[in-house]
């Protein structure tokens, strides 16, 4: 795998990865995926995925019948910022005329 | 065992305390070096000892029926639509300690899942399982280590410390329920939780010498496990004995309506059938997990025990699960896939570490990048490669495909065998830092109980033997649902075997 196939992963991921980490990512996944290069000996054109393993069993789903759900405050009790009653963030984007 | 304990509590002739005491003090001894527990709780288990016991001795006095276990002894309740699916509690562990792997949520006890971007997380409910054994009358002593997000073979992945192996502690104790199988294996605990998502209970009950059970997929509710592989996913019990094993399944078990993969299927009374001979019964042996790979000295042990089978009157051949060999790398596509999928939600908003990095992006990407340890980033990284645009019919939806090949395997045989037997893991336990440095040799360690989580089926562990002092496990795999069967051979495997020099060691100290 390539750096910039890192970097692009990486970014996907929401990792920021030094320099090194980098390298070493791309040795580590490249040999894992070459491991992985494996399952192309088999033929699976008429084969069927398995997304889960709960086929012919009973799974109900439960009423759609409104509950009380977390109260508030101990939603927001974990979060390492908060205002009031919601969770604080950092600046997502720019407001209209701010500048860099 | 527990069950004895349980009804000795129940007459009065043990306190629930002194039980509780004794573990604490044992953990107090020998935890320091062993590293099995994150949290103790032994204030609040204490106290809830005490309840157990003043209000068996209030009912005695009385004279009525001894305590249920449910009347004063009821989880704490408050969960979010809590209607649990286990309603097993008629007291069936009353008084009995347990410790549970730090990925299942408990309310108002720390869950981190051995990993810093959730370290002194509490979470505001209960899983499933915890209330059910909460009702049954069980007493939460803490949290146990694990390889961080149940990433691992080994516990070094902790983001904390590692576990060492009560057998030889310069060894691994197996992962990723290392912790919980550790503190079986050392007498801490009568039993501890764990959750197996490519082996995680299986493989360290197998290099502990302890119990493992991993259950059907569907049979057991994940509701308040942290999720790393949801199709993958189960929580099991880690214990001294089968018959104790039988007794835990019996509250874990059910259905859970907060479970939206949790199948509606009876449960059996799992203890019924122990006892009962296995005579006729039709035993399969995988040749792939008895080949090339297997330590000798492992497959001697796991051959020893098929003639034990066989002198209990079992049929036992030889059979073929011929897409076994691909069963790894399925697992290191799927389960990274779903990991890189369910641990997005580690965004430093809500809850765990945040780590500023200028805008939210890079608060996002910094906190995640220290709050993930290099195991946990790796498998992020190959199950967001895997999924990403270009790759995902190449990686991902050709392992989903090769799973079929894989879980029809199973159907096959399980047309004409009612359970296979093979090792567990292809080696005893090995030293600490021996396979940190190179990923795959680290999950090869996996390739005998990968195939059964794939398949969804469930599968035991259990020790037959020894190689080299170090314990040897026996894994025995069933058709979905036969949890009843494979206890069943299990149990007539270990009345045969209760005698076994290498049994000896097992006891000491409990």
């Amino acid at each position: 795998m390539s750096i910039a196939e890192v970097e692009h992963v990486a970014w996907l991921a929401r990792l920021a990865l030094t320099e090194e980490e980098k390298r070493v990512m791309a040795e580590q996944l490249g040999r894992i995926l070459d491991y992985m290069e494996k399952l192309r000996e088999l033929d699976t054109e008429e084969v069927p995925p398995t997304f889960h393993t709960l086929e012919g069993m009973r799974v109900p789903l439960r009423g759609d019948d409104p509950r009380p759900g977390l109260e508030r405050e101990e939603a927001l009790a974990a979060a390492p910022d908060r205002a009031d009653d919601l969770f604080r963030v950092p600046r997502t984007g720019e407001a209209e005329g701010e500048g860099a | 065992m527990i069950a004895e304990t349980a009804a000795a509590i129940r007459r009065g002739e043990l306190r629930a305390r002194e039980l509780v005491e004794s573990c604490l003090s044992r953990i107090a001894s020998l935890d320091a070096l062993l590293g099995c527990f994150l949290t103790l709780d032994g204030e609040r288990a204490l106290e809830r000892a005490g309840h157990i016991d003043e209000e068996l001795a209030r009912a005695r006095q009385h004279g009525g029926r001894a305590a249920g276990g449910t009347g004063g002894l009821k989880a704490r309740g408050g969960a979010p639509g809590a209607s649990g699916g286990n309603q097993a509690g008629d007291g069936l562990l009353l008084g009995i300690p347990y410790a549970c792997k730090d990925n299942i949520c408990t309310r108002g006890v720390p869950t981190t899942c051995a990993s810093r971007i959730l370290e002194g997380y509490v979470p505001p409910y209960s899983a499933t399982v915890v209330e059910g054994l909460e009702a049954a009358g069980a007493v939460l002593l803490g949290k146990t280590n694990m390889d961080e997000f149940a990433m691992g073979s080994s516990g070094e992945n902790s983001a904390f410390f590692p576990t060492r192996n009560p057998r030889d502690t310069t060894r691994v104790p197996g992962g990723s329920s290392s912790g919980s199988a550790a503190a079986v294996a050392a007498g801490l605990v009568p039993f501890a939780l764990g959750s197996d998502t490519g082996g995680s209970v299986r493989q360290p009950a197998s290099f502990c010498g302890v119990v493992g059970f991993k259950p059907t997929y569907g049979r057991v509710s994940r509701y308040g496990l942290v999720a790393f592989a949801s199709s993958l996913d189960q929580i099991g019990p880690l214990t001294a004995t089968v018959e104790d094993c039988a007794l835990v399944m019996e509250v874990l078990a059910g259905h859970d309506p907060r479970d939206a993969t949790s199948a509606d299927v009876p449960v059996p009374a799992y203890r019924e059938v122990l006892g009962r001979e296995v005579r006729g019964m039709k035993l399969g042996v995988p040749r792939e997990y008895m080949g090339e790979g297997i330590e000798p000295g492992v497959r001697e042990a796991v051959e020893a025990a098929l003639r034990v089978f066989e002198d209990l009157g079992c049929v036992v051949e030889e059979c073929s699960l011929p897409h076994t060999e691909y069963a790894l790398a399925v697992y290191y596509l799927v389960a990274p896939a779903e990991a890189s999928s369910n641990l997005a939600r580690y965004d430093g908003v809500r809850y765990g570490l945040r780590v500023e990095g200028g805008d939210i992006t890079g608060m996002y990407s910094h906190t995640r990048r220290q709050g993930f340890g290099a195991e946990v980033r790796r498998r992020i990284m190959l199950g967001t490669y895997a999924l990403s645009a270009g790759y995902y019919d190449a990686y991902y939806l050709k392992a989903q495909k090769v799973r079929t090949l894989v879980k029809r395997d199973f159907e096959q045989a399980f047309s004409r065998y009612d359970l296979l037997v093979a090792p567990t893991s292809p080696t005893v336990a090995f030293r600490l830092g021996e396979r940190t440095e190179d990923p795959l040799s680290m999950y090869m360690a996996d390739v005998c109980t990968i195939p059964v989580n794939l398949a969804g089926i469930p599968a035991i562990s259990i020790p037959c033997g020894e190689e080299a002092g170090l314990p040897v496990g026996l894994q025995i795999m069933g058709p979905p649902f036969a949890e009843s069967t494979i206890l069943q051979a299990a149990h007539a495997f270990e009345r045969a075997t209760v005698g076994a020099s290498w049994r000896r060691r097992g006891g000491e100290g409990r």
